[in-house]
């Protein structure tokens, strides 16, 4: 499947019709698309963090929502151009993702997910309930479109070659992260924490880096769909929403860019191709996830052997340690 | 005032710690978190619903069936999901388990629809004077059946052939095997314990708060899983007891200080747990031998 | 001395798992430390290595208080270690795993990933002649972008060994190198650890294969339920009464009380 990436004809011409896509496709085609495109920023921000290095992640919508309410709030209250909320909400997110990291970071699996989902709760839970702030339930409507020496760009081209723009340069720091020490650092810790840290990583570090890079893309993401829909509300950033963005990189492969896009594509447009049978949308979602786990747990791209480590297993060596060492003589 | 909140929280926690038990005995005998506990509790709730308002059965023979009905669930989510990921790296269960919960809710949102259903009145709303305060006759029979329930979990565990498997199973699952207990039947019983007490806490629920929901199991299970992580995760008295803290907290700060952040009580003593004593009440702290 | 270990001790509990070691390991020597199994060796490793924190005790690195340092400090401040169980990072291939063992000698973070100025390009270029030089050295060169979880147990030592010898420290702790290892294989092993030293490193081993142990140790320690029971060279070692007993038990060597 890689070959087809290798042969430049071919991507010369995805790349040809994703530019010319505005002028093919209709106006509704064209919004699913953009809406793919938050998805796929949110997918490799999650996948970093899940994916690479192993931290398994469940509250990762709060972050999309802290994106979201930030650059709304800074919009609608102190008249901050779009410009500006759009990184200060990747920052936010950043630091709350850091703070996230802080106490989790000597956690691994169950407790990290449990934690990671109260987390994502907690955060919900303040969106609904800090009515002063976030107008609660009621949601934020007339998020102002961004605009550009005063001329509006709500419209459909901007937002889509805007998007386009945004995921090429998040697919390209994803690589270049990937490809780098601090990438490899980032797999060590996925692999073997233990080993990682006799190889003279520290981990700490590097899981509050992935959480506050991850953290970064998703809040951008948020601060996009926030002036994209121009309303939000707590409810879309819900557990549900969660369990949507790691159904998309299950689906697509832990670790893999590639299978990232593919996930949040697929999963993007399969729901509006059912649009008839919208109420078995969640549904789908959770059979997708079941069966990928069922069938084959390294997604569609994924590596073909992700072993992590197993809490199973080391509570089975703990308790049974004296029985297999007896045994070994 | 703080009377009364004590006995509803004790009630509340007595839920928890049903739902808690379950995960407790899962965790212990797989290692494993088991996500869709709380749609099982969810489901007890809904075969007593449907028990009591359509077949017009009474309480505690809808209660029964309901157990048993829960306890088949779990056994067949067992063969469903866990038995074939035993290989599996742990991500596995817990994702599948994950989109388990997520279909089993809007599968149950279709079936039932979403809006929240109540029983015509089925246990009496007498209340009863204690001290300060007062305890209703719902809060009685959660307390009755909580207890009938452990104890009878506790005649298990420590009484029976099945009880000494269980927990052999759950200190050393190799041994276990060596010494010929037959794992499969052991997690299956496991399973069916656990989800049949989830259920019991579900009818119990729904009774108490005369509402039954598609999306009640969501938070319940959350909050369950922080009470056994409270107790020690591995530990059923942990359970026991971390359930009822944690149902007196939570209505403890929702009576002092804000109802509104109710929900977030018991992400916060979660939170609080995993910083300060990770192994809870009665756990043991998990260091791997290298 | 490179390496001064002062009475350090470990309890788990009520167990004494180590109790009041000491020794003092020579810049460029090899040391074994041996015992039966069970006697605490691996402990020590990791007590050294800041996996477990001591209970009493201090370790000196190269004049440099280690004691209790997390382990990334310590693999920084020089002291690396492999694992008798083998820990690879088994989903990356042959050369990445060598490759992490440079990590603590760089320094790229972020911003060098993102934006690949010549400093980090220059670090990765090196990096990679280091690893493949040191692949070169063990002989795994032509396998390099195999995943390491494809080797076979004797190549996947090597490999181990390789990613430890990465991190360029100035003393290695060997744990049971050669444990699963054929003669020939043993004493391909043997000849490399000779060559490390000659090459000035220091290493300390713990090992069941007195072939090996005797060969190429200049002292050797023995551990038995947690303390020292006798240090020395080989030669004496391998006549020493407690020592005997220790492994065999006690009447085997009849010595005298």
């Amino acid at each position: 499947m890689n070959d087809i990436f290798k042969n430049k004809y071919l991507l010369g011409v995805l790349f040809a019709g994703l530019l010319l896509l505005p002028f093919i496709a209709g106006d509704y085609l064209l919004r699913v698309i953009i809406v793919a495109g938050i998805y796929v920023i949110l997918t490799l921000s999650l996948n970093l963090v899940t994916g690479y290095t192993g931290q398994f992640c469940l509250g990762w919508a709060a972050f999309y929502g802290i994106g979201a309410y930030t650059s709304a709030l800074l919009a609608i209250n102190l008249k901050l151009s779009f410009w500006i909320g759009l990184p200060l909400a990747g920052i936010m997110a950043a630091l709350f993702g850091i703070a996230l990291g802080i106490p989790t970071m000597r956690l691994k699996d169950i407790y990290l997910a449990i934690t990671t989902l109260g987390f994502g709760e907690i955060i919900r839970l303040l969106l609904l309930n800090w009515s002063d702030l976030t107008r609660g339930s009621m949601g934020l409507p007339g998020i102002p479109a961004p605009s550009i020496f005063g001329i509006s760009l709500d419209n459909n081209y901007f937002y889509y070659y805007f998007m386009l723009v945004l995921v090429c340069i998040v697919i390209l720091a994803m690589e270049r992260i990937i490809d780098s020490r601090l990438g490899r650092a980032l797999s060590a810790i996925r692999e073997d924490e233990l080993a990682a840290k006799s190889m003279g990583i520290n981990t700490t570090r590097y899981k509050i880096i992935a959480f506050a890079v991850g953290a970064f893309f998703a809040g951008i993401a948020g601060s996009f769909h926030a002036h994209y829909s121009s309303f939000i509300d707590p409810q879309s950033f819900s557990f549900s929403e969660s369990t949507i963005i790691l159904a998309m990189v299950v689906l697509g492969g832990m670790a893999s860019i590639k299978g990232s896009v593919l996930g949040a594509v697929i999963l993007t447009l399969l729901p509006e191709a059912l649009r008839d049978f919208s109420e078995y949308r969640m549904i789908v979602f959770g059979l997708i996830m079941m069966a990928v786990m069922l069938i084959r747990p390294q997604g569609i791209w994924g590596q073909s052997k992700a072993r992590t480590a197993s809490i199973g297993k080391i509570m089975l060596k703990a308790k049974g340690g004296a029985v297999k060492d007896a045994v070994r003589g | 005032m703080l009377l009364q909140q004590i006995i509803n929280g004790l009630a509340q926690g007595s839920i928890y710690a049903l739902v808690g038990i379950g995960f407790a005995l899962i965790f212990g005998v797989l290692g494993l978190v088991h996500f869709a506990h709380g749609e099982v509790y969810m489901l007890g709730a809904f075969f007593g619903f449907a028990l009591i308002s359509v077949f017009h059965l009474g309480v505690v023979p809808s209660l029964l069936i309901a157990i048993i009905a829960s306890a088949l669930v779990g056994i067949l989510v067992e063969r469903i999901v866990f038995k074939p990921l035993r290989k599996a790296p742990d991500v596995a269960p817990m994702v599948c388990t994950l989109g388990l919960s997520v279909v089993l809710q809007n599968v149950a949102m279709l079936v039932w629809g979403s809006d929240t259903k109540s029983v015509p009145d089925v246990i009496s709303g007498t209340v009863i004077p204690f001290f300060s305060a007062h305890i209703s006759t719902s809060q009685i029979l959660i307390f009755a059946i909580s207890l009938v329930l452990m104890l009878a979990l506790q005649y298990i565990l420590y009484r029976s052939k099945l009880g000494r498997a269980i927990r052999a199973t759950a200190q050393n699952k190799e041994a276990a095997a060596l010494m010929g207990v037959n794992i499969n039947k052991v997690i299956s019983a496991t399973f069916a314990l656990g989800s049949g007490l989830g259920g019991a806490a579900g009818v119990l629920v729904g009774l108490y708060y005369n509402a039954f929901y598609p999306t009640m199991g969501f938070m319940a299970g959350l909050k369950a899983f922080v009470a056994t992580v409270l107790g020690g995760l591995t530990s059923v008295p942990g359970a026991v007891l971390g359930g009822l803290v944690l149902g007196v907290a939570e209505n403890l700060g929702a009576a002092y200080i804000s109802s509104g952040y109710r929900d977030l009580i018991a992400f916060v003593i979660l939170i609080l747990v995993l910083l300060i004593k990770p192994s809870g009440f009665f756990g043991r702290s998990l260091q791997g031998k290298v | 001395m490179l390496l001064e270990v002062k009475g350090v001790t470990k309890k788990f509990g009520g167990l004494t798992a180590v109790d009041n070691f000491s020794i003092e390991i020579e810049k460029g020597t090899i040391t074994g430390l041996i015992g039966p199994n069970g006697a605490g060796k691996t402990t020590v490793f990791n007590l050294l290595t800041g996996i477990y924190p001591v209970s009493s005790g201090s370790i000196v690195l190269d004049e440099q208080d280690i004691t209790n340092n997390p382990s990334h400090v310590i693999t920084q401040k020089g002291l690396t270690r492999t694992f008798q169980n083998i820990k690879l990072f088994n989903n990356m291939t042959v050369f990445d795993n060598v490759r992490i063992g440079h990590h603590c000698r760089g320094s790229s973070n972020l911003l060098g990933a993102l934006f690949r100025p010549p400093s980090t390009r220059r670090e990765e270029t090196e990096m990679s002649e280091r690893t493949m030089s040191l692949l070169e050295d063990v002989g795994l060169a032509d396998r390099k972008d195999e995943l390491a979880s494809n080797l076979s147990y004797g190549m996947q030592r090597k490999l181990e060994i390789a990613r430890a010898l990465a991190s360029e420290p100035k003393i290695l702790l060997l744990d049971e190198p050669a444990a699963g290892m054929n003669p020939q294989e043993t004493k391909e092993l043997t000849q490399f650890i000779s060559n490390l030293k000659d090459k000035g490193l220091t290493i300390l081993l713990i090992e069941h294969d007195m072939k090996l142990v005797m060969n190429i140790c200049k002292k050797v320690v023995v551990l038995d339920h947690g303390a020292k029971i006798a240090e020395g060279v080989p030669q004496e070692i391998q006549s020493n009464c407690a020592v005997i007993e220790a492994y065999l038990g006690k009447g085997a060597a009849k010595c005298s009380q």
